[in-house]
């Protein structure tokens, strides 16, 4: 298993290393966004929950970008057909394309979080606020590469596949969203507070929820 | 055979339960229950809102378990259940959205309101649903459509508890809760109305249900007995769907 999952994972990096495609696309993408929030909500500066909910919408459409493509490779070139032939449990590819998609939106996040700290942001969070965002982000990003993987397995066999993605993926990932924005709103204001611990929980709970469900079903998505 | 004639059986029973059921509810909540002094006639709406959100919830936990059933087995009748419970759902969901937005204008003045986490739950729960339809339609092997089909609505079914736990959190809770006082502190007229509405409802679901799984099973009966008599000309062919189809199989 950890040997599947391994070998999967350094395709994937690999590919993307080689032929850089999915996260280019998000950081420009994310980059872009921020520049139309800055024009369509009329601002200079944001804060406080204004500036959590920018920060989390340009994510999650960056994230339903890197979703749209995640299997797509795979599935035009045949790599599913030769997973599907190797003896190992299908489970791995969960687990890699997970993992994978997670490292996409890190990196995304690296680019995308510091540009939108230095465009838009108006307060500098301080040492303490950023490291509770960091957590912020590691478990809203678990929550986003469940869902996207489910999500991105389902719609790579259908004829609308990129019309899908966003349709099924962000009613999912609401309860992030809630959570996620919530959370980061004291970290982003004037007088900066703490992340209340309830929101952290919910984001854990959505983690395991959705892990168990990708668990679960992921199988029958990978047949044939 | 059999399963034709299951489904086609108690239908007039159900069809007459349901209509005295949903009469002596809407009567009971008209002329028994008591205005209430607040909203006075306006809260009458609640008789029909909430019945069909509970109605319509129950549909779609129901949808997700045939979906797990389906899974299991890999039963193209499962699928069906599902589909056809999920359908019904949607369809009484959009009459929970506009009952509920009317009762907000009525009681707050606005369309709608986001502080209301229920019916923001409902909605959210509603619009994944929505692509239901859609997610079948773009994929044209029938076996392959039934199975994604299956995961959407385990998937779903297992969002919706989580999703309205999510949204609970998120509100302040600045308007008065009718919801919260249906089990407790609802006074036992209205409690009575109330839960001869719920029981109305949820028979008038069941009727439905059974009426659209006995007319999908007939015209797949039909289908597979003009085969037989005519051979593959006499069958007009059905093109893309979003149904699932049972009648190739038998």
């Amino acid at each position: 298993m950890r040997r599947a999952v391994s070998a999967l994972l350094r395709k994937d990096l690999q590919l993307e290393l080689r032929a850089p495609q999915a996260v280019p696309a998000m950081a420009l993408f994310s980059i872009t966004t921020l520049v139309v929030f800055h024009f369509a909500i009329q601002r200079g500066q944001v804060e406080g929950d204004l500036a959590a909910g920018v920060l989390w919408v340009t994510l999650l459409f960056a994230a339903m970008l890197g979703t749209s493509r995640l299997f797509v490779a795979d599935h035009e070139e045949g790599g599913l057909d030769g997973f599907l032939l190797a003896p190992v449990d299908r489970t791995a590819l969960l687990v890699a394309k997970a993992i994978s998609m997670f490292s996409y939106l890190v990196v995304v996040e690296i680019v995308a979080v510091p540009a939108f700290a230095i465009m838009l942001l108006g307060p500098t969070p301080g040492a303490g606020a950023l490291a509770q965002l960091v957590l912020v982000l590691v478990l809203a990003d678990a929550g986003v590469a469940l869902v996207g993987t489910m999500v991105g397995a389902l719609a790579v066999q259908t004829r609308a596949r990129d019309l899908l993605v966003p349709l099924l993926a962000l009613p999912l990932l609401i309860p992030v969203v809630i959570a996620a924005a919530k959370a980061t709103t004291p970290l982003l204001a004037a007088s900066a507070g703490d992340v209340e611990a309830r929101w952290l929980l919910i984001l854990g709970l959505y983690d395991l929820v959705f892990g168990l469900l990708a668990y679960a079903v992921f199988d029958f998505l990978v047949e044939d | 055979m059999t399963s034709q004639l299951l489904y086609g059986t108690r239908l007039r029973a159900l069809s007459l339960l349901t209509a005295v059921t949903l009469t002596a509810g809407f009567a009971l909540a008209f002329f028994y229950a008591p205005m209430d002094a607040d909203q006075g006639f306006m809260q009458k709406i609640f008789y029909v809102h909430v019945p069909m959100a509970i109605v319509a919830l129950c549909g779609f936990v129901f949808a997700g378990i045939m979906a797990i059933q389906h899974l299991r087995t890999r039963d193209a009748r499962y699928d069906l259940r599902s589909y056809v419970a999920i359908h019904l759902s949607l369809i009484l969901g959009a009459g929970v959205l506009i009952t509920g937005s009317i009762w907000a204008k009525a009681s707050w003045g606005h369309w709608w309101v986001w502080d209301e986490p229920t019916l923001v739950s409902f909605l959210v729960v509603f619009l994944l649903y929505a692509t239901y339809q859609p997610l079948r339609f773009s994929i044209e092997d029938p076996e392959r459509q039934a199975r994604y089909a299956s995961v959407f609505a385990v998937v779903a079914g297992a969002f919706v508890p989580l999703n309205f736990l999510a949204v609970r959190m998120a509100q302040s809770y600045t308007h008065p809760r009718v919801f919260a006082t249906a089990d407790g502190g609802l006074p036992d007229k209205m409690k009575l109305a109330f839960v001869v509405c719920l029981l109305g409802m949820s028979a008038l679901y069941v009727t439905l249900w059974k009426y659209e799984m006995a007319s999908k099973h007939t015209s797949a009966q039909l289908r597979s007995l003009r085969r037989k008599l005519g051979g593959d000309e006499a069958v007009t062919p059905t093109g893309r769907s979003a149904a699932p189809s049972l009648g190739t199989s038998q």
